[in-house]
């Protein structure tokens, strides 16, 4: 056990866990924070994704002592109300079906609108195709994406 | 029907009085009912403060079913949409049964919209008529004069307005009508629109409760170790190491397996790592895919049980001009679902409480009544948001019940997508042979079919009918039809997947039509035409996909074009697509799909479950789990490949306009693509896919 800190959607967090223990489980057992989903454990399908100082990350092969000092950013802390571009994008779209995987979804696309501001579909499958969706909701999510950059460049 | 009765007798019984919250940790949006709101039936209930709350008896897979089913209740009640709120039904099969069955109460058989669509109109009825009566009673005036609009009623004469909230208390002691008028469809305000989703918000933030989202206090987190040859059982272990990882707090025995308990679930899967178990691996520990595939041909070598026998196809097929066969073979498949099982379990003495997503929450009581011994009422079944399902059981709700019993503390069993995927309850895999009989001009006189797939639902003089739907069910007017089954016994478990028997049998039936086509020397669009004359709703689709997808017109170079069509439970459904082949790999275009389910409830619920079953039944083509020594050889979405974005086609769904009762949308989907793809390969490569999974060497 060790006692890990890091700023987590911009609070100070102080965990005492073992230091190999996934960022996952440390959200969602040790923290309660649900909001992240556990799909595969071997960074498979992208469900656990959360920003690392920025960058798309699979929680579920993040150990714990890797965020230390680090931000960590959840759906959680996205944004407080659900107006993140993306999330407003998604929203509009209504894409979520069981939306099991949509955290993840969400996570990576906007991990992806923040280094490219306009991204095409090849930018999209490139950086969405780690994030499965059994339902089937990829169609919706590429009209989100580009909906939420028109969102983030001012769109109404 | 008892439903209906169902609803009515409770309507009356607890008018005026309460009911009792739910303890669901950490969802405001549920059990937040206060002790003012009048429960109107089984299905609305109205607050002091005006809010109305829906009960939604079937559970939310995604499907869209929490949406189209507040629609058919909030159609009727008049209601003001943007206010209802929602909460998701208590076991109670009384209440919410299927088809009126006093014990099974949950969602399969895209059963949702098509079952609920009389009775929770007539339950929206129901309570409009009781407020109606509440306010004519308050002005002392004719009902005849009152009517509901928009979370009102109304006097036509005075133009005087009660809310239904002011009402509700009133509503609640007024007789419950009898008989009620339903809405004209000219008259539909949400019906046939497509209002936002009610369960959007929450999954865009990370807020939706899924099973495994469940935190009750004093909870422990569980894994189970099972033997990995299905059927094999524990002989011994030694948790020695296991009880030294940290965070672990106990290890138990369960009926399938050893549970390893801990302080988190990373702790309880490194547990689970360190344990030594020695298993009895039982009858099936040399089965493989191959002796299975032996098994299933071996049956194939003689006649099955008769599951359909129209005319005389050993008659006639002697005298056909050219007689085709083939062999199709299809694997079995896993539901995978983005959320691995997971549920809560808490057993004490006197009660036993559930916490789990799960389609079917009776079966959840009814295993909690075996287990513990406790009688149903002493049983809570909690039900929440499904991360996916697909039709897979609930299993893990046994094993959990068993080892929260065991530990005696309120104990979270998850599953690995390990333990998901080796240890589901599979689509079968099946063998089928076709023979078919054309005439001189290529028309079908004659058609055998023999299947070998493994039986799941009960057998009915030799035939599960689960195992030939889409074959038996077969409406291209073929005078001589004949159709045979085996139900060969491989030991690894079978069960419900996304369309069912279709799912397989689709694929095979609308690839040996092409075939049939083919050799009759034919276009397959016009061979399907012609032999579905009979069947306009079909016909209908098949057209209405043809025409939108240009069938005929010419293409970009490389890229080539296939049709399949079906009627699964009522969900006319034709797709056309198109496909390219380069170095022993496919791409799939663009889907142009054309559905005729009825009246359509949810125009956008309709085109996402068109979708997600298009999408889902291209990922059948990519995976299969086979099996190795007794044991699934795929763990983990590296080896069970499903699709992801960048192969994802251009869905274009057309729908028919229609007020013919609503059909089930969530599996119509699903069997056509398959098909279709295969087909649209055999114009690309001149080679048939009669094999799933599509594999390189099949392309070139």
């Amino acid at each position: 056990m060790a006692a890990i800190k890091f700023n987590l959607n911009g609070n100070s967090q102080t965990i005492d866990v073992s230091p190999q223990m996934p960022l996952l489980w440390v959200l969602r057992d040790t923290l309660g924070m649900t909001g992240t989903k556990f799909g595969c454990g071997m960074s498979l399908c992208g469900a656990c994704t959360v920003h690392l100082n920025g960058e798309a990350v699979r929680s579920c092969i993040t150990p714990a002592s890797s965020v230390a000092g680090k931000n960590v950013t959840t759906i959680e802390g996205l944004s407080a109300d659900g107006t993140h571009p993306v999330q407003r994008a998604w929203i509009e779209n209504d894409v979520p079906q069981c939306g099991y995987c949509q955290s993840g979804q969400i996570m990576q696309a906007a991990a992806l609108l923040a280094k490219n501001k306009k991204p095409t579909d090849a930018d999209i499958d490139e950086v969405m195709r780690g994030n499965i969706c059994r339902c089937g909701t990829y169609q919706d999510i590429r009209h989100a994406i580009h909906r939420a950059v028109e969102i983030q460049g001012g769109a109404r | 029907m008892s439903t209906r009765r169902g609803f009515l007798k409770t309507g009356a019984a607890a008018a005026g009085g309460l009911v009792v919250g739910f303890y669901l940790p950490g969802n405001s949006k549920l059990g937040a009912q206060t002790t003012s709101d009048a429960n109107l039936n089984a299905f609305v209930r109205i607050g002091a403060d005006d809010s109305v709350t829906l009960t939604i008896h079937r559970a939310e897979l995604g499907q869209g079913s929490m949406t189209a089913l507040s629609m058919l209740l909030a159609e009727e009640l008049e209601c003001d949409w943007s206010r209802i709120r929602t909460e998701f039904a208590k076991v109670d099969p009384a209440n919410y049964g299927v088809f009126g069955s006093p014990v099974l109460q949950g969602v399969f058989g895209s059963l949702s919209v098509r079952t609920s669509w009389d009775p929770l109109r007539k339950a929206g009825a129901t309570a409009r008529e009781m407020l109606i009566t509440a306010a004519a009673q308050k002005w002392s005036v004719d009902r005849a004069q009152c009517r509901a609009e928009n979370n009102a009623v109304v006097n036509a004469t005075s133009n005087a307005r009660l809310t239904f909230g002011s009402l509700a208390e009133a509503a609640a002691k007024t007789p419950v009508p009898q008989k009620v008028t339903l809405k004209d469809p000219r008259a539909y305000r949400l019906i046939g629109t497509s209002p936002k989703r009610l369960d959007t918000r929450l999954k865009a933030t990370g807020k939706a409760q899924y099973g495994i989202d469940v935190r009750v206090p004093g909870m422990q987190y569980a894994v189970l170790e099972r033997c990995p040859v299905f059927g094999g059982k524990v002989a011994s272990f030694d948790a020695t190491k296991t009880r030294a990882v940290v965070g672990v707090k106990n290890v138990v025995r369960i009926s399938n397996g050893v549970a390893v308990i801990a302080d988190n679930t990373w702790s309880a899967m490194e547990g689970r790592r360190a344990l030594k178990v020695q298993w009895n691996e039982g009858a099936l520990a040399n089965t493989s895919s191959a002796s299975i595939h032996n098994m299933f041909a071996d049956l194939l070598t003689k006649p099955g049980a008769i599951a359909l026998n129209t005319g005389n196809a050993e008659a006639a097929m002697p005298g056909a001009a050219k007689t085709i066969e083939a062999l199709y073979e299809a694997p079995y498949l896993s539901h995978a679902p983005m959320e691995p099982h997971s549920c809560v379990v808490e057993v004490k003495p006197d009660r036993c409480e559930i916490w789990a997503g799960t389609q079917i929450p009776s079966a959840a009581r009814d295993a909690a009544e075996m287990i513990t011994g406790l009688p149903k009422e002493k049983i809570d079944v909690h039900t929440y948001y499904l991360g996916g399902s697909f039709g897979r059981p609930g299993q893990h709700v046994d094993e959990a019940i068993e080892i929260a019993k065991a530990a005696g503390v309120p104990i979270k069993l998850t599953w690995s997508r390990e333990d998901d995927m080796q240890h589901d309850i599979y689509r079968p895999a099946s063998l089928t042979k076709f023979q078919a009989g054309l005439d001189k001009d290529g028309w079908p006189v004659a058609w055998n079919a023999r299947v070998a797939s493994p039986s799941f639902s009960g057998l009915q003089n030799g035939v599960d009918r689960n195992g030939v739907d889409g074959i038996s069910s077969v409406v291209y007017g073929i005078p001589n039809f004949r159709v045979e089954y085996h139900p060969p016994e491989a030991g690894i478990p079978v069960g419900y997947w996304r369309s069912v028997g279709c799912s397989q049998n689709t694929f095979f039936v609308e690839s040996f039509i092409d075939e049939m086509a083919a050799a009759a020397g034919k276009d397959p669009l016009e061979y399907r035409r012609h032999l579905l004359a009979k069947q306009p709703r079909l016909l209908g689709v098949l057209n209405l996909a043809a025409e939108k997808a240009g069938w005929g017109t010419p293409l970009p170079a490389g890229r080539f074009r296939g049709v399949a069509v079906v009627n699964n439970l009522g969900g006319f459904n034709a797709q056309v697509v198109e496909v390219s082949v380069s170095a022993g790999k496919y791409r799939v275009h663009r889907v142009v799909c054309a559905v005729d389910c009825g009246q359509v409830v949810n125009p956008a619920g309709v085109v996402q479950q068109i979708q997600g079953g298009i999408v889902f039944g291209l990922s059948a083509l990519k995976g299969g789990i086979t099996l190795d020594k007794g044991r699934v050889q795929q763990g983990n979405f590296d080896r069970y490949q499903v699709l992801r974005i960048d192969e994802m086609p251009v869905i274009e769904v057309h729908l028919v306009p229609s007020h013919e009762t609503p059909a089930g949308i969530g599996e119509a989907s699903t069997p056509p693509i398959g098909p279709a793809v295969a087909n649209a390969l055999f114009a690309a490569t001149g080679r048939r896919i009669r094999s799933l999974p599509i594999k390189a060497e099949q392309l070139i």
